[in-house]
């Protein structure tokens, strides 16, 4: 349902950061990018989205080649992406933000499904400002279950794991895991968490702007796992 | 109790607008058009009664009345007039009550329409006031001019709290707003402004707060938007001389060619007074309006997403 091809990316100043990236996920599949940092994961995620557009290469999504769509035209043929550093916004509330990504009004008992899918009480929650006045690991929290309001095709977390407690790490896993379960979308997961590698259906490797390994969570992890214990990088063998 | 209302089908649409109007107040109110009174109307707590030198009203609150609102809304119907009105509240010890003021100007013919809102209030030990000020210009002609420049004193006596509520999101073609402020031991003072200019308007605030008694505080937040070619500018003047605490902010988002300047002063007469001001201007984030349009979101609904959130 989503397919990399050939995908290039250079920065502004010219510096190129992915290479050639070349990937395919099918529907209804938890896919995990994981590998170094600087390696061009959180890159691929923003050309998913359309946040950045390639220098060159495709992407198609159920079928449709959306290489040159913008943000909105993806997000609305069903692309959901969380941020890795969630945007603050004064004056709108926990309630308007999730209400804005799911379309619609929600009542009381599909905002606490929601916030509590990520460790949050929504009595305590809806009607806080996405302000200063909310932690990095609250803001981070939800920024995510803005994502599951959206019930979205393809939903893309760029490490979200970063800056959660254990807790609610823990309630976010067995979200993923429902969302898996109940083939309810295409997960693509960036991260480096033991714990979501282990629930992924495939692995994807980037180092470097490439893809170096790809393939079923049973083929990689065990590599990936081995080679940490040996204190080398295994992303950088070539 | 109850006297007759002669408002013109005009302001009947404004104040739909400016004072939450919906066929009738409830409670106490004082109905301006055009420089005249055309309704009134007390309870048994709250009676507003003329000046004697016909200048404006003044409104007497029981001491302990409870829950009840005042209405005062005044509104100009037609271009050159300016109206002029002084209005006194005096709030009862220990009162708790809802002042609703609302201006609207709707004019449709050529020449400025311009209402001056002198406003003191003097707050009775403990008492408690929420007044909700809400300023609109409407009309067809672009060569109408629409001016509102209320003027708001207050004097708030020992552990009373007055909680000012100002909203002017367009029409008005100039605006300049003065507050002024006394705040006695133990008074609170919370502000939350909110201004949208566009086009060539031009609107001034400018605050004088003094803290005079011990345990005092004000915290002011004004948040604005200018489109346009509009100028706004924020001035703010915070006085401690006793030991208190002070917190003013002033935000403003840019769009086009709008200009805003902020001025905030902050003055300690005393060690134990703790006193802040934030400012920030700019235009609206670029980040989130990426964020926004990842929901599905097109740029222009973003920013009015952002902007209606950030001056709600």
């Amino acid at each position: 349902m989503l397919e990399l091809e050939h995908i290039a990316w250079d920065t502004p100043e010219g510096e190129n950061i992915i290479h050639d990236i070349s990937l395919n996920i099918e529907e209804g599949r938890l896919a995990v990018i994981t590998g170094p940092n600087g390696g061009g994961k959180t890159t691929t995620a923003k050309l998913i989205a359309g946040l950045i557009t390639p220098a060159s290469g495709k992407i198609y999504f159920d079928g449709q080649d959306i290489t040159d769509m913008d943000i909105t035209a993806r997000a609305n043929a069903g692309i959901a992406y969380a941020f890795q550093q969630p945007v603050r916004f004064k004056g709108l509330s926990v309630r308007d933000i999730l209400e804005l990504s799911a379309g619609r009004e929600l009542n009381e008992g599909e905002l606490c499904g929601l916030l509590g899918k990520v460790g949050l009480c929504a009595n305590d929650y809806i009607d806080r400002e996405l302000n200063a006045g909310l932690s990095g690991g609250e803001m981070k929290r939800i920024e995510i279950a803005t994502v599951l309001a959206r019930d979205a095709k393809l939903s893309v977390f760029d490490e979200p794991e970063a800056g959660i407690d254990l807790w609610s790490f823990s309630k976010l896993v067995e979200a993923f895991k429902e969302i898996q379960k109940e083939k309810r979308g295409t997960l693509l997961i960036i991260s480096h968490q033991e714990r979501i590698l282990e629930i992924a259906d495939e692995i994807i490797v980037v180092a470097k702007g490439r893809v170096r390994a790809a393939g079923a969570r049973e083929e990689i992890l065990p590599s990936l796992l081995k080679d940490e214990m040996s204190n080398m990088c295994p992303l950088d063998k070539g | 109790m109850s006297v007759e209302v002669t408002m013109n089908e005009v302001t009947k649409e404004l104040l739909k607008e400016v004072s939450d109007y919906k066929g009738e107040f409830k409670g106490a109110f004082n109905i301006r058009e055009d420089g005249q009174c055309v309704g009134r109307q007390n309870s048994e707590n709250i009676k507003i009664e003329s000046k004697e030198d016909g200048s404006g009203i003044e409104v007497h609150i029981a001491p302990d009345t409870q829950g009840e609102r005042v209405y005062i809304p005044a509104c100009i119907t037609r271009s050159k007039v300016s109206d002029l009105v002084y209005n006194d509240f005096f709030v009862g010890d220990g009162a708790d009550v809802i002042i609703i003021a609302g201006c609207g100007i709707h004019t449709d013919n050529e020449g400025e329409a311009k209402h001056n809102g002198i406003h003191r209030f003097f707050l009775g030990k403990g008492s408690h006031v929420l007044y909700q000020e809400k300023h609109l210009g409407k009309g067809r002609r672009l060569d109408a001019f629409r001016r509102i420049d209320p003027v708001t004193d207050a004097v708030l006596s020992e552990d009373s709290c007055l909680e000012m509520d100002t909203v002017q999101l367009g029409g008005v073609d100039s605006t300049v707003r003065k507050t002024t402020a006394k705040l006695e031991k133990g008074a609170r003072l919370l502000v939350r402004e909110r201004i949208m200019t566009d086009g060539e308007d031009r609107a001034e605030t400018d605050f004088y707060v003094e803290m005079n008694g011990e345990d005092s505080a004000v915290d002011l937040v004004s948040r604005s938007v200018a489109k346009g070619d509009s100028y706004q500018e924020f001035k703010s003047v915070i006085v401690g001389n006793e030991k208190c605490k002070g917190h003013s902010e002033c935000d403003a988002i840019l769009v086009g060619n709008g200009r805003v300047k902020a001025l905030p002063a902050l003055e300690a007469a005393n060690l134990d007074a703790e006193l802040v001001h934030e400012a920030a201007i700019g235009k609206i984030a670029g980040e989130q309006i990426i964020k926004l349009k990842t929901l599905g979101l097109t740029e222009e609904e973003a920013e009015e997403k952002i902007i209606s959130g950030f001056l709600k």
